[in-house]
């Protein structure tokens, strides 16, 4: 294995491996500390950076950081590259690749174009050497399109999942919820439940729930609940309409098995979705969540930092395009992502990351209650990833998910970064606004006073 | 939130929503109005305060003592253990040091003489992230599946308490005390509307160094959200399914409602029955 050095003012930092520059190079933060492969201090960390910038952008095709013959996910990653896609910056180094992003060759049809050709280490090396500007300049660039029963991704658009999660999976909590959401005009990305337990019979029905009442209310969006991969399949083959299949993932084999997956299986999950060919403008039907810290958590990391495995788990995704990528960011806590400052670096890492390997990339903007964060990060994450164009949002009743314990962007929030950011939803799901009178006709953020009449006959049933 | 009325001449400003008597279904934060589009003062503020409750609960200290009272009242040996996190700012940065004893516990476990025959189960009651929860639930838990394991012969080892507790280290504890099941019993990380919330781990053939993939877990059982004899229904179907199969984990799956059809299965809510 290479040795990298850097000397700074007679003093030679060296470093055993491109798995340790990567570590030492990465931005602080509490799990990479926790792993015990951070930097020592801020000078060896701006000397890794400066190592780092020096590498060529073909070392990581050669030098694997995790072994390409016990993981998969390296396979995969090595494997499925594109030489091709890649030639346009292959004789960059990780600098001049920064250099590059930023100039005026990048722009949309170049970035979607090299996609194939990035692998999940050159990008994750890149974000290293960025500042949060860079990371919200590149990423703005970067246009990424996926589709199913509407649009996601489009510029000027900015979606959220509608998450009506209830700590019983009660129906009519849920209803409840769904309601007050699309009153907000939100759930274009997918109407999304984390449901309660996991128990097959308790899935379906949610499934089934979610289907009606996109079906009774001729909603343009599509429906997901949050079950294991295994889950999903097995209500498919009950018969269940199933729109969008979920599935946690990260960036090794091991942290993989740890969430009881391997890529055989996601590919089983998503051709049992396409079986089902429920989509009506595409065929993008796997939704992911991801988040820094996962492989640590489930010692599964070998030696690599937090950020990087984070960009690992997007090869994963992307082999399965996705409708929708979404990095949980705050909620796996404190010893990974200590406050909110690394939380909101790592927002903007995994969104840029995500959007520089071709990934509908979202972000649930998050943080709990033993992490020292609180509603005024979240809103400073929220507008810089608006401005970085970012996919999809959450959309929660007032922050607060009852069911998972943890506070995430509320539906006003999400209007709130359509108005100062000037941003729409989807166009079928816009059209949809306004047409069912949710929305005044020609004004997307000025709300109707009263309920529009298919609701209000639901609710007269009430008390 | 109790409905405010709204001051005359404000109402142009504050706008309340038309589905507010939603609320009764949910104690999400639905209806809450809006000035302009954002989220009026009132609501606003409501938040601030639970959010501040909430980082309260996280910092409360387990009620050992009281614990171990009831329990032994209710006929339990109890054993007082405690992780390797020395502390709460410990325990919060380091989950690596809550999921393993500290050296006093794992010798004070291997002291003991392991039970012939083995235990079938050990219950290991964690502090995790809310001290409240165990306090609120643990014991009023116990009470409801006690005595159905009893009535089907289970063996119950010593009920354990760790003391700056994560999930894991109940495999420990289990392995340690030669328990065929182990049951972890958690507070669950506080939300704004829940900072008593309870999570149940199972773990068939506990030994350390297992991960999520081998545990089975029932959440959120507390007052408003699942009740006790629910999880205890659900938790001897996992054991019963666990000890007949010889696995616990992704591959045991939580039917214990039965399996009705896709077709017979009707999601009761307003929205499509109307």
């Amino acid at each position: 294995m290479p040795i990298f050095s850097q000397t700074i003012a007679g003093h030679v930092h060296r470093f055993k491996s491109l798995g340790d520059l990567l570590a030492k190079a990465s931005p602080a933060r509490s799990g990479d500390y926790l792993a015990g492969v951070a930097a020592r201090d801020d000078e060896e960390r701006v000397a890794a950076q400066m190592a780092l910038a020096d590498v060529p952008l073909h070392t990581f095709l050669n030098d694997h950081v995790v072994p390409y013959e016990s993981d998969e996910v390296t396979r995969l990653i090595i494997d499925d590259h594109d030489a091709k896609a890649f030639a346009a910056v292959s004789h960059l180094t990780v600098g001049g690749f920064r250099d590059w992003l930023l100039s005026d060759a990048a722009v949309d049809k170049s970035l979607i174009a090299l996609a194939p050709g990035l692998t999940p280490e050159m990008v994750a090396a890149v974000s290293k050497i960025c500042r949060v500007q860079d990371l919200v300049l590149i990423a703005q660039k970067c246009r990424v399109v996926s589709k199913f029963r509407n649009t996601i991704g489009l510029k000027g658009r900015l979606s959220t999942r509608l998450q009506p999660n209830h700590p019983t999976d009660d129906p009519t909590g849920i209803a409840a919820s769904i309601v007050d959401g699309l009153m907000y005009g939100n759930g274009d990305a997918v109407i999304g439940i984390n449901p309660a337990t996991d128990s097959i019979s308790a899935v379906t029905t949610l499934i089934e729930m979610l289907n009606d009442i996109i079906q009774r209310y001729d909603i343009p969006t599509q429906s997901c609940v949050l079950t294991h991969v295994t889950t999903s399949i097995e209500a498919i083959n009950r018969g269940a309409p199933v729109d969008l299949v979920f599935q946690s993932i990260a960036g090794t084999e091991a942290a993989n098995k740890s969430f009881g997956i391997t890529l055989a299986m996601l590919r089983e999950g998503q051709e049992a979705a396409l079986s089902l060919q429920r989509g009506t403008v595409g065929n993008n039907v796997m939704y992911f969540e991801t988040g820094q810290g996962s492989a640590l958590s489930a010692n599964a990391h070998h030696g690599i930092d937090q950020q990087t495995l984070e960009a690992r788990a997007y090869a994963v995704a992307r082999k399965f395009k996705p409708l929708l990528v979404n990095t949980v960011v705050g909620f796996i806590g404190p010893e990974y992502l200590y406050d909110g400052r690394q939380i909101i670096r790592a927002g903007l890492e995994d969104h840029f990351c995500g959007k520089l390997l071709g990934l509908p990339m979202g972000c649930d903007i998050c943080y709990t209650n033993h992490a020292e964060a609180d509603q005024n990060d979240m809103d400073v994450l929220l507008t810089l990833l608006g401005v970085a164009g970012i996919t999809f949002i959450m959309g929660i009743p007032g922050s607060d998910d009852i069911m998972l314990n943890y506070q995430t962007t509320s539906f006003h929030d999400a209007l709130y970064a359509r108005k100062v950011l000037g941003l729409k939803p989807a166009p079928e799901f816009e059209a949809w606004l306004q047409s069912s009178g949710i929305f005044a006709a020609g004004d997307a953020l000025k709300m109707s006073d009263t309920l529009p009449q298919p609701f209000q006959r639901a609710l007269a049933h009430l008390h | 939130m109790p409905d405010k009325p709204t001051p005359p001449g404000s109402s142009a400003i504050v706008a309340n929503d038309p589905w507010r008597k939603l609320r009764q279904y949910t104690s999400a934060r639905i209806a809450l109005g809006h000035a302009g589009t954002s989220l009026p003062t009132a609501p606003h503020l409501e938040f601030q305060l639970a959010h501040a409750r909430a980082r309260n609960a996280v910092h409360h200290v387990l009620d050992v003592a009281n614990l171990r009272e009831a329990l032994m009242a209710r006929g339990h040996e109890v054993i007082e253990l405690h992780s390797a996190a020395a502390n709460r700012p410990e325990y919060l940065q380091r989950p690596d040091k809550g999921r393993r004893l500290d050296a006093a516990s794992r010798a004070d476990l291997q002291s003991r003489t392991i039970s012939s025959p083995a235990y079938d189960v050990a219950f290991v009651i964690g502090d995790g992230l809310s001290a409240l929860a165990i306090e609120a639930n643990a014991v009023a838990f116990l009470d409801v599946m006690v005595p159905a394991l009893r009535d089907g012969g289970w063996r119950i080892a010593p009920v354990t308490i760790v003391g700056q507790a994560r999930v894991a280290v109940g495999d420990e504890v289990g392995e340690l005390l030669g328990a065929g099941i182990v049951v972890m019993l958690i507070g669950e990380r506080p939300g704004l509307s829940s900072p008593d919330s309870l999570g149940i781990y199972m773990t068939y053939q506990p030994r350390t160094g297992l991960t999520d993939e081998a545990r089975n877990c029932i959440s959120n059982i507390r007052d408003q959200g699942l009740s006790f004899e629910m999880a205890a229904h659900k938790l001897l179907y996992l054991m019963t399914e666990a000890r007949r199969r010889g696995l616990s984990g992704v591959n045991l799956k939580d039917e214990a409602e039965g399996l009705p059809s896709v077709t017979a299965s009707v999601s009761k809510n307003f929205l499509t029955d109307a």
